[in-house]
């Protein structure tokens, strides 16, 4: 039994870190994810790890990978405008195969944006976001527990295929106060990390380590061509084992809300709204960002079903539901548009959410 | 004979016609296969590997030390030299030293980059280093121009140098002066250590190694941020001889980038 706290998911994130094992933080300062960075200035020199304020997102995402190529855990977070900047790494850690965990916390955009909650990160999440072929696992916390949970998962997964994991939550996800209880999860054994660079004395066979982000210069693999394959085969195996997402009241639906993070929790609330009103209302919830349900969806749009995605951008999950139902259902849209007030400081509200249903059902 | 060996040879060549002794063997750590035919004829990058591998074989920090190299020319010397090594983005060097440092406080970390790598793209990183006075060592390899790419303006550029973006020589009134690394970071409070050499001559170079040896050994000591700036030969995009070119050293680089110690204490107050 782990310790029970009542916390915001920004402080579960560390924790969940903590328990993962993580050795490093690095960080700067954007809204609304400094709640991350401070709770690691504070609590992780406490622990013996390692934090560090960076000077820029640039910085962070370097620092991490200079932490992560010397074989430990590490971790940086951010919001909007500093994910953007990490990307040009991340691709670099892509090709090199490391590990690495990333938060985004979104905010609004484009550009500076509000600073308030959105969730319009979704396409350059899922996409890899830098240059290059290559994909990250993207988790999706809906709540301050499973920010917790989902960051340690985020480790071992990242371990595991030896590439970046990202972590996508919103500014309310992030804000929103919860109890909490942290406890170590166990995810089962992983290799020795022997291809770090720790000094010659430090490996057994003496050998120098190199980590490389070209896989051409040291020919790391014997041509671009496998390089490639390399990467290709990873991300099938992403698509084919890590697939995570929950399904509300789906048994018998056939109006399927499809939804993450905030939106996930205001469209469960909505179905609950729809189903005492008689209407087969359901939920997929996404876990895993990518990989992408599209089978399981396009299984439900074969039956019959409708769907309707609940998002706060003005449409990017939209396309990946679209893309899966291949012109067999109708697929509609709550957005950003439908907040309840034109101010960043609007949202979209089960109440909107139950109009739409009962309007398309 | 392998063609590292051509390089030795070459290398010893030069330095009988200069002085008419040999001055050393080939260090352990060079990695005899790729040394040789990597660097263009008259380039003086790798004379840096081979210092950084006599320094460390001096200092018995072969099998502790982790290099961070950059995009561009310097990258090479990754494969020269026979130690753990990380290759980075282009300009980033010194933040992913930065992350193995702090991991390893106990292994000499250091970077190689080249004058833009460092002080272009590359200036937030060294800013970033600079500021927290990460206990690394970075060594800028400057020969004025962008080499990889095929030579075009460095911010150490001089004045009234031809280079492929300043077809009618770098103007001052447009481009900006020549940046003085060396000087520059030696304001820092958090530096221990800050010199620029040369490779023009055996006793330049042998000085340079000096320099080298007191960066790491500030390094060792834990006293803060050392910095070695070393002048470089680029005869291919200089459009010069190998021997032109160490005039043009003497003559141009040096009276804009003055050799010697900037900043050198034993203790940060």
């Amino acid at each position: 039994m782990g310790e029970r706290m009542f916390i915001e998911g920004n402080i579960a994130v560390g924790w969940g870190a903590a328990s993962a094992g993580c050795q490093a933080f690095f960080g700067y300062p954007i809204t609304p994810q400094n709640e991350i960075t401070e709770w690691f200035a504070r609590e992780f020199p406490k622990m013996g790890r390692i934090f560090a304020q960076s000077q820029s997102e640039l910085g962070s995402i370097n620092l991490v990978y200079g932490a992560a190529a010397a074989g430990v855990r590490a971790m940086t977070s951010t919001s909007g405008p500093g994910w953007s900047l990490m990307q040009e790494t991340m691709s670099d850690m892509a090709n090199a195969e490391l590990p690495c965990v990333v938060v985004d916390v979104q905010r609004g955009g484009p550009g500076g944006g509000p600073i308030r909650h959105a969730q319009q990160d979704y396409f350059q999440c899922t996409r890899g976001g830098g240059h290059g072929d290559y994909r990250n696992i993207v988790l999706a916390p809906a709540s301050s527990q499973e920010s917790c949970d989902l960051v340690q998962l985020a480790f071992y997964l990242a371990d595991k295929y030896r590439n970046p994991v990202v972590v996508m939550t919103d500014a309310i996800i992030g804000r929103l106060r919860e109890t909490v209880e942290v406890e170590k999860i166990e995810f089962g054994p992983l290799p020795d990390k022997d291809w770090a660079v720790k000094g010659k004395a430090r490996h057994k066979d003496g050998k120098r380590r190199i980590v490389d982000h070209s896989g051409d210069l040291l020919r790391r693999y014997p041509s671009y061509r496998a390089l490639l394959q390399s990467l290709e085969q990873k991300m099938k195996q992403m698509q084919e084992s890590e697939l995570r997402y929950e399904g509300y009241k789906m048994e018998d639906a056939s109006l399927i809300l499809v939804a993450y993070g905030y939106t996930a929790r205001v469209a469960k609330e909505a179905v609950n709204m729809a189903r005492a009103d008689g209407i087969k209302a359901g939920l997929i919830r996404l876990i895993t960002a990518w990989p992408f349900p599209y089978q399981v969806i396009r299984e439900k749009a074969c039956q019959g079903g409708k769907f309707l995605v609940v998002e706060d951008s003005l449409g990017q999950v939209i396309e990946d539901v679209r893309f899966a139902v291949e012109g067999r259902a109708e697929v509609h849209l709550v957005s950003i548009l439908d907040r309840h007030i034109p101010t960043d400081g609007g949202m979209i509200l089960p109440d909107k959410v139950f109009d739409k249903i009962k309007e398309i059902q | 004979m392998s063609q590292g060996g051509r390089l030795e040879d070459a290398m010893n060549e030069e330095v009988k016609v200069v002085t008419k002794q040999r001055v050393a063997g080939r260090p352990k750590l060079l990695v005899p296969q790729i040394a040789g035919f990597i660097y263009c004829p008259g380039c003086h990058e790798p004379l840096a590997a081979r210092a950084i591998a006599e320094v460390l074989e001096k200092l018995g920090m072969g099998d502790r030390a982790i290099g961070v190299f950059d995009i561009g020319c310097n990258s090479f010397l990754l494969g020269m030299l026979d130690i753990d090594a990380v290759l980075t983005p282009h300009g980033r060097p010194p933040d992913m030293a930065t992350g193995v440092k702090r991991v390893y406080p106990d292994n000499i970390v250091f970077t190689v980059q080249g004058d833009g790598g460092l002080l272009s793209i590359g200036a937030d990183p060294l800013l970033g280093a600079l500021t927290r006075a990460e206990k690394i060592t970075i060594i800028m390899l400057n020969n004025a121009v962008y080499g990889t790419t095929g030579g075009q303006m460095a911010p150490t550029s001089l004045e009234g140098q031809v280079t492929t973006t300043t077809p009618n020589g770098r103007d001052l009134a447009r481009t900006g002066f020549p940046t003085h690394a060396a000087e520059m970071i030696a304001t820092f409070r958090g530096v221990a250590y800050s010199a620029r050499g040369a490779f023009n001559t055996p006793k330049n170079y042998m000085r340079t190694r000096k320099y080298i040896t007191s960066a790491f050994q500030k390094q060792m000591d834990n006293v803060g941020l050392s910095f070695v700036e070393i002048i470089c030969a680029c005869p291919e995009n200089w459009r010069l001889s190998p021997i032109d070119s160490l005039k043009w050293i003497e003559e141009k680089m040096i009276p804009e980038f003055p050799l010697g110690e900037f900043k050198n204490v034993d203790r940060i107050e």
